[in-house]
């Protein structure tokens, strides 16, 4: 685009930085003038108090077990979709979307419904001690579900693209299955993976909805940050809210740099020219 | 080692879609095949079934006299070039061609050996550290071949090998292909739709038509003595005539039944007037529909007794344009009269040669 900009290329212009100005930075400026309100000590008091640390940790705890989870059946269920063809896979395919179009209230719900005093399953649970509902196993299981799909549909694009033929050639000289999946397809997927991965982690970190509905709001033990974020807002208790929102926005802004880090070597990847 | 390759009762189906319909094939080791036909006719499939990337609904494939219907494709001694090489993008030339060695834990000297050897033969010495993405597509084309011989297949197996090469360097490739398997002897099976390129590199062509074989026979028998209609429309250029009696020295073609026939633009001999003509009587009139520069010839349009045909003009003869007068001698048709192919000469000639 050589062109000069006319009127309404910088009307364009304006009216983005506008949006952008209004949308984001002024709410980052917000969280942290907000967290900062009452000085530095406050602000540390407020991060590290018990149930913060505690809610941190949780949050950390679903987030790796939902990555791990969705890793191994974003690239498993990718895998079947784009280098097998069977009965039954688009409705698969369309099945895997399904946490993007439901709603994570009703996601959540769908958890108390299958685990909790209702289901057919409670007498078997409560038999074996095992409490998913109100507690941490249920948060976990409710972030796995909000976040499987991020890894396949990341990773289905790139398959499809490099079709099967590098995998063929591969079983060809006798690689078994395996050593395709680890000499051809990962090297293949490698980008799209992590910035999946940077996807769902994102997510996983952030999701409220269904983690609300299945965790109880039980301080120190089923709250996560964004839990414990509304709990603290809703006691009027704005600064200590907004400084432990903050920490919730340093780990974003970190996902962005990684996400932007993976992005360019995605790119180059394609080309070699690194 | 090299081995002789041969396909009994081949079927196979894609979803109700007949790719192959009795496929019969016997190959001798050693020798170039060329599978010609149509887009769509069923030739990759043929291919990859050999290589065991598909399996036939029922038939018996045997790799150097062993059935190998049950044998994974890793194990058949096969090296197969992909059409679009399916080079492995993230390895080096040089990691590419030394795959398959490293998937049968090959010693790494003898690894490097073999590496260096082919590097050499294919001309890469020198970007064995390049990745696929940093090559030419004819250079590519010669990574995927260096890599299915690593192994030192029994069969080598090409997909459409020269389709992704530009026009100049295909020409080249063809030769340099022919002369370097030639120097292996390994049995290599070629798919291409191409009749020039199946020409210029086969031994032995194998025409296939819907998921079945028309012909097989040498690059001469194929153009000579076609046995079927497919065959002699497909190969070469053909035009077909309707009914070949309405032409001189054609008249008492078969008794009975239709008189379809194929004439080529080699059977015809085309002049501006009766000097030019070696059988001026024989001859028949005809009008310049087009005029086409081909290079090292021209081509020509000429309408007799309305049909059109198709011949050639040497560029030393006078010019003729659209519109002119012309003689036509027919050479020889291809007739499909009674469900049988037969080449029948011009009468004029055999009469000629009676009279001298
Ligand atoms: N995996 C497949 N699934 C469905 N149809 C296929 C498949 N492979 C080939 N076909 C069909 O079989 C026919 C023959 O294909 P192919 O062997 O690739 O032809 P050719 O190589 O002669 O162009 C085509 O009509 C193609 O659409
Ligand atoms: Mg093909």
């Amino acid at each position: 685009m050589q062109k000069e900009k006319g009127a309404l290329g910088w009307a364009l212009i304006g009216i983005a930085a506008l949006f952008l100005l209004v949308m984001l930075v002024l709410p980052l400026v917000l969280v942290a003038s907000e967290a900062l309100a009452k000085g530095w000590q406050t602000y540390l008091r407020a991060i590290t108090e018990p149930f913060a640390v505690k809610a941190l940790y949780l949050t950390l705890e679903a987030t790796v077990l939902a990555v791990i989870s969705n890793t191994v059946f974003g690239l498993a269920s990718a895998f079947l979709l784009t280098k097998f063809s069977f009965r039954g896979k688009s409705l698969i395919g369309s099945m895997i979307d399904l946490p993007f179009a439901i709603s994570p209230v009703v996601a959540g719900l769908f958890f108390i419904m299958l685990f909790g005093r209702m289901s057919p399953l409670y007498p078997f649970l409560r038999a074996e001690h095992i409490t998913i509902v109100f507690a941490v196993p249920g948060i976990i299981l409710a972030t796995v579900f909000v976040t499987f799909p991020f890894i396949t549909r990341e990773l289905v694009p790139v398959m499809e693209a490099q079709g099967r033929d590098e995998e063929e050639a591969a079983a060809t000289f006798g690689a078994s299955g395996w050593q395709i999946f680890r000499y051809v397809t990962l090297p293949n997927i490698k980008w799209a993976l992590v910035y999946g991965v940077i996807l769902c982690t994102a997510r996983a970190m952030g999701e409220f909805g269904a983690v609300s509905v299945v965790s109880g709001h039980v301080r120190g033990k089923t709250n996560t940050l964004p839990l414990h974020i509304e709990i603290l807002y809703n006691e009027y208790n704005f600064t200590a809210a907004f400084a432990v929102a903050s920490i919730l926005v340093i780990l974003a802004v970190l996902i962005l740099v990684l996400r932007n880090l993976a992005e360019g070597r995605a790119k180059r990847g394609e080309s070699h020219d690194g | 080692m090299t081995a002789e390759v041969h396909l009994q009762h081949i079927q196979k189906t894609f979803g109700g879609f007949k790719a192959s319909n009795d496929v019969n094939l016997t190959i001798e080791k050693g020798r170039i095949i060329g599978l010609l036909g149509p887009s769509g006719s069923g030739k990759t499939t043929i291919l990859r079934m050999i290589a065991g990337l598909e399996t036939p609904d029922s038939g018996d494939i045997y790799i150097g006299g062993q059935r190998v219907n049950d044998i994974e494709p890793g194990k058949r001694g096969i090296g197969f070039v992909f059409q679009n090489y399916a080079l492995f993008r993230y390895m080096t030339v040089r990691e590419n061609i030394a795959f398959g060695l490293t998937i049968q834990k090959t010693p790494k000297k003898k690894i490097k050996e073999r590496v260096d050897a082919l590097t050499e033969l294919v001309g890469l010495k020198d970007f064995g550290h390049r990745y696929p993405m940093q090559l030419s597509g004819g250079q590519r084309q010669r990574v995927a071949f260096a890599r299915a011989l690593a192994p030192e297949p029994e069969l080598l197996l090409l997909d459409e090998p020269f389709a992704a090469i530009d026009a100049k360097v295909r020409k080249e490739l063809r030769g340099w292909l022919r002369k370097a398997i030639h120097k292996l002897g390994i049995t290599s099976i070629f798919v291409t739709h191409d009749q020039d390129e199946a020409v210029e590199v086969a031994d032995d062509i194998v025409i296939v038509n819907r998921g079945h074989i028309e012909q097989t026979g040498t690059p001469v028998e194929i153009y000579q003595q076609p046995r079927t209609p497919f065959v002699a429309d497909f190969i070469g250029e053909a035009v077909h005539v309707p009914d070949f009696t309405i032409f001189k020295g054609f008249e008492n073609g078969r008794a009975s039944g239709a008189h379809e026939g194929i004439i080529r633009p080699e059977f015809l001999e085309i002049g501006a007037d009766d000097s030019e003509m070696r059988m001026p009587l024989a001859s028949e009139d005809g009008t310049v529909r087009g005029v086409y520069f081909r290079g090292n010839s021209a081509e020509v349009d000429v309408e007799v007794k309305g049909q059109l045909l198709k011949g050639t003009r040497s560029l030393e003869k006078p010019p003729l344009h659209e519109g002119d007068t012309a003689k036509v001698f027919i050479h020889r048709i291809y007739s499909f009269a009674g469900g049988k192919t037969e080449i029948l000469e011009n009468r004029a000639k055999q009469i000629d040669s009676v009279i001298i």
